[in-house]
């Protein structure tokens, strides 16, 4: 061996960020994930009210007295969260099979209308036994929503018109549709607002039983809250325990595959997203007949939307969406108490942000590599 | 003082990724003129060890020495300095250039003026002194995948390099191609370059290598192996660290009935193009009937077409009698093509895995019943039941050895041997009348492919038709009863008794009939 010194070396320590895919992704990450993003969306959320001159912690205080302090505050926060589930449920669905049902919104709109045409034109007269009056609207609901989503369902299947855009345009077609009925054909006295419905076709409240359990005075929360539930477990059901919600699974996972095992994509994606209209024009229903009792033009503050978020946040887990739609009940109605009520959107928005990007650490591991480098 | 004989001598090369040792103390050693073999099994560390000689990975310990002397690669630039280059197995070249300007590609000369002439003279005579026959002038879409290969090789010695890293070179090519690489490589070694072949072909490796070193998970289980001293079971057992049989037992039985025809079948691919050109063939039941073939000659499009995932253009397909494609199959609006094939007992083993055979973040249980959900057992009225699926799908992962802590993993944590098992689990257990079987063994290491012939020969037994699609010709020939040659979507011959030199013609186009006058003019 030589024996010349080698000169001195110099080394500095280099290293890098590695992104690794993960083999695993346990459940318990998942939701320790949600949950850390979440948590991070509330920071970024105080920073905000920080800068606003607000005090975060006792805005969040506040919020939370507001939607969840007392029974009755908390009524109203299942009611706000019933159409949240219905839509959310929507979203669900849809989003299994990567259909990006973006028309929600338009579905419940269309929903609203089809069930107020029942009552407004008449096709039942006022004095029809609720027994009948409220399944037909139902029916109705589910029909005029399903019909919002077949459309863009149909151009899908047949022509692949991406669903995103012709969704979302069908959203403008809906509010407008309603526009025209309540301002030319149903309003009532020149109010951009139809007539009030007559009481067969109000969904019954908890409050309606006030005089049987004085308990109930005053709450609000009605029975689209159960149809929420139902529709939850009904739609549990089909996705984990049914043939028709394995072809969703399959389609949604690898079309490719599903085409290989003679699944009909074409009817699928036609049936997902009518079925996916259907249970946002039963969400438009249910909030008609149990809260607004009229049709009008500002039944929704973008519940169509935020089903969405709600959709991704419960990993479109059917019966997650639950809980999650009575957190964002509670944030809606917690926005209408604090000023500048903007600061609930902006909430809601930096929680689907951080959500979104959290995905990504469920996905991989960051790791950070250091090594010796010379100089 | 080290022995200067050796081209490249590699010692205690230890590579770690995240949780694996992909190296672990290697020494490799490559004497000058020499083609040495690195052989083993996918995920074995060969390409792992490869790519840190070109400098593509740094080891985390361990020294090479090129020639004698200690280098230290920071970039594969450093690795081609020392005249150290590698023709991968997927084709790094530029279509719509010529072969010259592919070659120049990169380099520091020419500067600035391109006096093609003058390069297309240079690199012709570099191409004839190998034997690596192709025009500089000719643009790459236009040539053939053995002749994009020489290319590459070109490339390389343009380079400089006096060390040639082939991986895997033999997998794109047909059997007339590898010889000619193969006398490629010889006069290469004739001139003292040295070679690394890596391959897990083992007929290829006793065909040219001079010496072995075969490793397994990241080690090296026997280095430096004379050719001359060892066999294919040996360096089976090396590979694979257990023994494996390679005379699979085709056991003679009478065929039964017609049960796959093909008549006068045309289709066209996704570009729009003929890929099917009046295609006729048949397959009787207890039969394995090969199709040999170079990739993209039609052999997918035919599988597509026989199991209704692809429309014909004209022709029929019968199975068991019934016209299942074409003129006079069954009018259904409401059942697909598909799923109407599927039900008259046709299964498919697609040859791609993972894109088609299964679905990546389902379950094994949900891969297992992808096909059976519709029937009873595991269907229930509308619901799936999902005990009665469970338990079989643990049926079939005990019955067909898939490796997977639960049935309720995801399968795209599944390795190649395992997802295979699963999907001929699923298409075998639904005891078909008729298999379709899509290179079966493709990337997969010895031992799956033993499992996986095994499993099509039982077929074969039980009395099922299987048309078996394979690119290695060795395979077809172990299992086939018959072997059908497919070139550019039209059959080209048929033959019981087959001989690598006749079907590699007419894999590369020529017609049996044609090869008859040939031979008798001879």
């Amino acid at each position: 061996m030589n024996d010349i010194a080698q000169p001195r070396r110099k080394f500095s320590l280099q290293g890098k960020f590695r992104l690794e895919p993960r083999m695993e992704q346990p459940g318990w990450l998942s939701a320790l994930i949600s949950l850390g993003a979440v948590a991070l969306a509330l920071v970024l959320g105080g920073i905000v009210l920080l800068m606003v001159g607000g005090s975060p912690l006792r805005a969040y205080a506040f919020m939370l007295k507001a939607a969840f302090g007392n029974i009755g505050v908390f009524s109203d926060t299942l009611t706000k969260a019933t159409p949240l589930i219905l839509v959310s449920l929507a979203a669900v669905i849809a989003f299994r099979m990567r259909l990006w049902n973006i028309g929600a919104e338009g579905q419940f709109f269309a929903g609203a209308f089809g069930a107020s045409a029942v009552v407004l034109t008449p096709i039942l007269p006022a004095d029809t036994s609720p027994w009948i009056m409220i399944p037909t609207m139902m029916l109705a609901g589910a029909l005029a929503g399903g019909l919002w989503g077949f459309i863009p369902g149909f151009l899908k299947a047949h022509f692949n018109v991406n669903e995103i855009i012709s969704s979302l345009m069908m959203n403008y077609i809906a509010v407008a549709w309603n526009n025209f009925f309540i301002f030319a054909i149903w309003s009532e006295g020149g109010f951009q607002m139809s007539p009030q419905f007559p009481k067969s076709a109000w969904l019954p409240r908890l409050a309606d039983y006030s005089a049987q359990i004085p308990a109930l005075r005053g709450l609000t929360t009605h029975l689209g809250l159960v149809f929420g539930i139902l529709a939850a477990v009904v739609i549990w059901w089909i996705l984990y325990r049914s043939k028709w919600g394995y072809e969703i699974r399959l389609i949604g996972d690898n079309p490719k595959a599903a085409r290989y095992a003679g699944i009909n994509i074409v009817r699928n994606t036609i049936l997902v997203m009518m079925v996916s209209g259907a249970l946002a024009g039963l969400g438009g229903m249910a909030e008609i007949s149990g809260v607004v009792h009229r049709l009008q033009g500002a039944i929704s503050p973008g519940y169509g939307f935020t089903g969405i978020i709600i959709a991704w946040l419960a990993k479109l887990n059917p019966l997650l969406v639950i809980p999650i739609s009575v957190l964002f009940g509670g944030l809606i109605l917690a926005g209408r108490e604090i000023q500048p009520s903007g600061i609930s959107m902006l909430i809601q928005g930096i929680i689907l942000v951080c959500l979104i990007a959290s995905d990504f650490l469920l996905r991989y591991r960051v790791r950070f590599i250091a090594r010796l480098e010379e100089v | 003082m080290t022995t200067h004989s050796n081209a490249v001598e590699m010692r205690g090369i230890t590579k770690r990724f995240p949780g694996v040792i992909a190296s672990d103390k290697v020494d490799f050693t490559l004497q000058a003129g020499e083609i040495h073999a690195l052989l083993g099994e996918n995920g074995a560390g060969k390409s792992t060890l490869m790519n840190i000689l070109t400098g593509l990975y740094r080891p985390d310990e361990g020294s090479i020495t090129v020639h004698g002397k200690t280098v230290e690669f920071r970039s594969p630039k450093d690795a081609i300095a020392q005249g150290i280059g590698m023709v991968h197995q997927h084709f790094m070249l530029v279509p719509t250039q010529t072969v010259t300007e592919n070659i120049l590609l990169g380099l520091d000369e020419p500067r600035f003026r391109l006096n093609l002439s003058h390069y297309h003279a240079v690199i012709s005579d570099l191409a004839d002194q190998y034997g690596l026959h192709v025009d500089p002038k000719a643009k790459i879409w236009q040539l053939s995948v053995g002749e994009q290969q020489r290319v590459e090789i070109l490339k390389t010695l343009y380079r400089g390099a006096n060390v040639l890293i082939m991986d895997e070179p033999t997998a794109v090519l047909a059997p007339q191609e590898i010889d000619e690489l193969f006398n490629t490589l010889r006069s290469m070694t004739k001139e003292g370059k040295s070679i690394v072949f890596i391959s897990h072909k083992l007929d290829e490796v006793m065909a040219i290598a001079d010496r072995i070193t075969v490793m397994r998970k990241g080690k090296v289980s026997d280095a430096n192996i004379n050719v001359s001293e060892t066999n294919k079971q040996a360096l089976a057992h090396l590979m694979v660290g257990r023994e494996v049989l390679f005379d699979l037992e085709r056991i003679s039985q009478e065929p039964g009935e017609v049960v796959l025809a093909v008549e006068n079948l045309y289709a066209i691919n996704d570009k729009g193009l003929p890929a099917l050109r009046g295609l006729s063939l048949s397959v009787r039941a207890g039969e394995i009937i090969g199709l040999a073939g170079v990739a993209g000659n039609g052999q997918v499009e035919l599988a597509e077409v026989i199991t209704g995932m692809r429309q014909a253009t004209q022709g029929v397909v019968r199975v068991g009698g019934q016209v299942v494609v074409g003129e006079g199959s069954p009018e259904s609006k409401r059942w697909d093509p598909v799923r109407r094939i599927i039900d008259a007992g046709v299964s498919h083993i697609p040859e791609d895995r993972q894109h088609v055979g299964s679905s990546p973040n389902l379950s094994v249980t949900d891969n297992i019943i992808m096909k059976g959900y519709r029937q009873a057992p595991i269907a229930r009225g509308w619901s799936i039941d999902r005990p009665i699926a469970r338990s079989h799908a643990e049926t079939l992962r005990e019955d067909f050895n898939i490796l997977v802590p639960t049935v309720d993993t995801h399968a795209r944590l599944l390795s190649g041997g395992n997802l295979q098992r699963l999907i001929l689990a699923r298409e075998i257990s639904s005891e078909p009348m008729l298999m379709i079987a899509m290179q079966p063994t493709r990337g997969l290491d010895v031992g799956a492919i033993e499992s996986v012939q095994r499993l099509l020969l039982e077929q074969r037994l039980n009395g099922a038709a299987v048309l078996l699609v394979s690119e290695e010709l060795e395979e077809l020939i172990a299992l086939s009863d018959r072997i059908y040659v497919i070139y550019e979507g039209e059959i080209m011959g048929e033959t019981t008794r087959p001989d690598r030199e006749e079907i590699g013609l007419m894999m590369t186009g020529t017609r049996q009939e044609d090869l008859g006058e040939r031979g008798r003019q001879a």
